[in-house]
């Protein structure tokens, strides 16, 4: 068997292979963040809950109307999307003008009612979600064997991550998005409703996270508290990556994740710890983060 | 940062109008006879009420004056006090169970721990400002969690257990409950005197300069990061005080009490009560654990009752309980 740094070949491989997948997860929660952040300067901690309000969403609708994953992946993000602007019409917006701290602190009590909310009515215990019949099984990739619905995953992540880069980047819509992240005012002037496309935002990052949570559902079992924990290591990829820049945001969402997993190969009793001694390390020598401005 | 805290301090109540001096005045009268009762009440009251349940509410009021300490007299937010509090409960709970320690010292030994943990957590945290040091304590605050999980001396899941009270000073018997919730009375006293003179000192005003306006107490010579590293440090060694407390009072040290939960109900209890106010933290913890105590028999989940109360105080009700008061009072 082949052997690197006297770890089996294969185990290396798996474990980048999940690590790869987890950074999928970061990139795209992060991605989310770094979206709603850019425009509202929330930060918004009710993401992780919203990952798992998506995977939930497509437990249930699976559960009591038959509904599979391919709907699923598109009407799970749009229900999530839609109260997620609900309640960003009614309370978020309320809390603009004031200190940014209240952001972080209405969305964490509303992280709190929504996952005590499942948690009380579906338990702590995990629900499974089958994998969709298309992609079960696995493909022989000759130095490792690869389950298709993680490659899926992988690939979906890319291409997702790459389709807001473009929408912020490239599209009539991102470059409002990007004028009214500079300067609102100025943008409202031009006759451009920025109240609405703080919503549209709102939702957009929102709904990427319950998109993240469908796609996590055949993984990971679909659990009130999924999201409680991932939220945090998101929150330090976002310090880490600093929340200037979309792309940057993505990028170090793989790049740890890949970390994440050689951690677990090398020394598995800091695999938990990694990302996070990383981020006080980063924080020591580049407070702004890795593709931060300011400062 | 001066959105953050809307109460009048005393320098800027006295801006406003000629007659604000006196009413500043009569505000602390009112404060110090609210304290003698107060004082009073908990004297007596342990002859009234389970004691126990004073002492918890004694042990997380404290908590929560230290945790105010930072954000309504610094304006930092921290995400993260969890660890300082669960971890010194881990250092006393371990002292005195494996190394039969005396309680005072145990507790004097957490303390200490903790500021220890504050101060590495700290000279990391301070390096960012706002939301961001949020985020920094609540992950370095996740780190340390993981860490309690995996070190051998905290058991774990189990954690430790079945802490023994001790003699105080291999004279007083803390078995009793009288013993107990007296030498528990003390020591809030004294965390909570020490809060108030660091509030009230000189380099309490520097700190309180810079929540109002960080760049000019930079632009007139201060070494801010100093003052900031020096208050996160003190109220994370007053959290471990309170924290070592807990684990004497319930015999008990567990991951709970470092889990982000734990911190998130702190941030809670200070905004309830009144962020940047005396007293208000404490309120804010006798309310929150009261609540608790009243909803864990009942059906209804705690934490859905908690996010509640969160989302009422951020929308409607930012001063909390005693800034509400003192608006009134002002008027």
């Amino acid at each position: 068997m082949t052997m690197i740094f006297g770890i089996a070949l294969p185990a290396l491989l798996g474990q980048l292979l999940i690590g790869f997948i987890n950074g999928s997860f970061y990139a795209l929660l992060s991605l989310g963040l770094a979206v709603i952040f850019g425009l509202l300067r929330v930060i918004n901690f009710a993401h992780g809950a919203q990952y798992m309000l998506g995977a939930f969403t497509a437990y249930l609708l699976l559960v009591h109307t038959g509904i599979g994953f391919w709907p699923a992946l598109v009407v799970a993000p749009l229900i999530v999307a839609a109260i997620s602007a609900l309640i960003e019409r009614t309370m978020l917006s309320r809390l603009y003008d004031l200190d940014h701290l209240y952001g972080l602190l209405f969305t964490f009590g509303l992280a709190l009612i929504i996952e005590g909310t499942f948690r009380w009515y579906y338990g702590a215990a995990g629900q499974p979600y089958a994998t969709p019949q298309l992609l079960s099984g696995g493909t022989n990739l000759g130095f490792m064997f690869l389950p298709n619905y993680r490659g899926f995953v992988v690939v979906a992540s890319i291409v997702i991550c790459l389709a807001v880069w473009l929408l912020i980047e490239k599209t009539r819509l991102g470059a409002y998005l990007r004028a009214a992240t500079e300067n609102p005012q100025l943008v409202q002037a031009f006759g451009v409703n920025v109240p609405l496309l703080l919503t549209l935002t709102y939702a957009l990052g929102a709904g990427l996270a319950g998109l993240a949570g469908v796609l996590a559902a055949p993984i990971y079992q679909v659990s009130p508290l999924m999201g409680s924990n991932l939220i945090i290591i998101v929150f330090a990829v976002v310090v880490i990556g600093g929340m200037g820049s979309i792309g940057g945001a993505i990028i170090t969402g793989y790049v740890l994740g890949i970390l994440e997993g050689l951690t677990k190969v090398f020394y598995p009793e800091a695999s938990n710890i990694v990302v996070f001694v990383i981020m006080a390390i980063v924080l020591m020598l580049r407070p702004a983060g890795l593709f931060g401005k300011e400062i | 940062m001066s959105s953050l805290t809307q109460s009048g301090t005393a320098t800027s109540g006295a801006k406003e109008d000629g007659k604000a001096p006196a009413r500043q005045k009569n505000l602390s009268r009112i404060g110090l006879a609210v304290a003698v009762i107060a004082v009073l009440g908990l004297i007596a009251a342990p002859f009234f009420v389970y004691p126990v349940f004073i002492m918890t509410v004694l042990c997380f009021a404290l908590f929560a004056t230290a945790f105010n300490l930072l954000l309504g007299y610094v304006g930092l937010l921290s995400f993260g006090h969890a660890a300082f509090f669960g971890g010194a409960a881990y250092f006393t709970a371990h002292a005195v169970k494996v190394w039969g320690l005396e309680p005072l010292s145990a507790i004097i030994f957490g303390a200490a721990g903790a500021g220890l943990m504050g101060l590495v957590v700290g000279v990391v945290a301070i390096r960012r400002q706002g939301i961001y040091f949020a985020m920094v304590t609540l992950a370095l605050s996740q780190m340390i969690f993981f860490i309690f999980l995996q070190v051998p001396f905290t058991h774990g899941e189990d954690g430790i257990q079945g802490v023994p009270r001790g003699d105080l000073l291999w004279l007083i018997d803390l078995n009793r409950p009288l013993n107990i919730y007296y030498f528990v009375l003390v020591l809030f006293l004294a965390g909570f005197y020490a809060v108030w003179r660091i509030v009230h000192s000189p380099f309490g005003h520097v700190l309180q300069a810079i929540r109002e306006n960080e760049n000019r107490a930079i632009s007139l010579g201060y070494r801010v990061d100093r003052y900031k590293l020096a208050a996160f440090v003190m109220s994370a060694t007053i959290a471990g005080m309170a924290g070592s407390m807990k684990a004497i009072v319930l015999q008990i040290a567990t991951l709970t009490d470092v889990a982000w939960q734990m911190s998130g109900e702190v941030v809670l209890m200070t905004l309830l009560g009144g962020m940047g106010t005396i007293f208000g933290p404490s309120i804010g913890a006798a309310l929150v654990i009261t609540m608790q105590n009243y909803f864990a028999t009942s059906n209804v989940p705690v934490t859905v009752i908690i996010g509640v109360i969160f989302v009422l105080c951020v929308l409607l009700f930012r001063r909390g309980i005693v800034g509400e008061a003192i608006r009134l009072m002002k008027r």
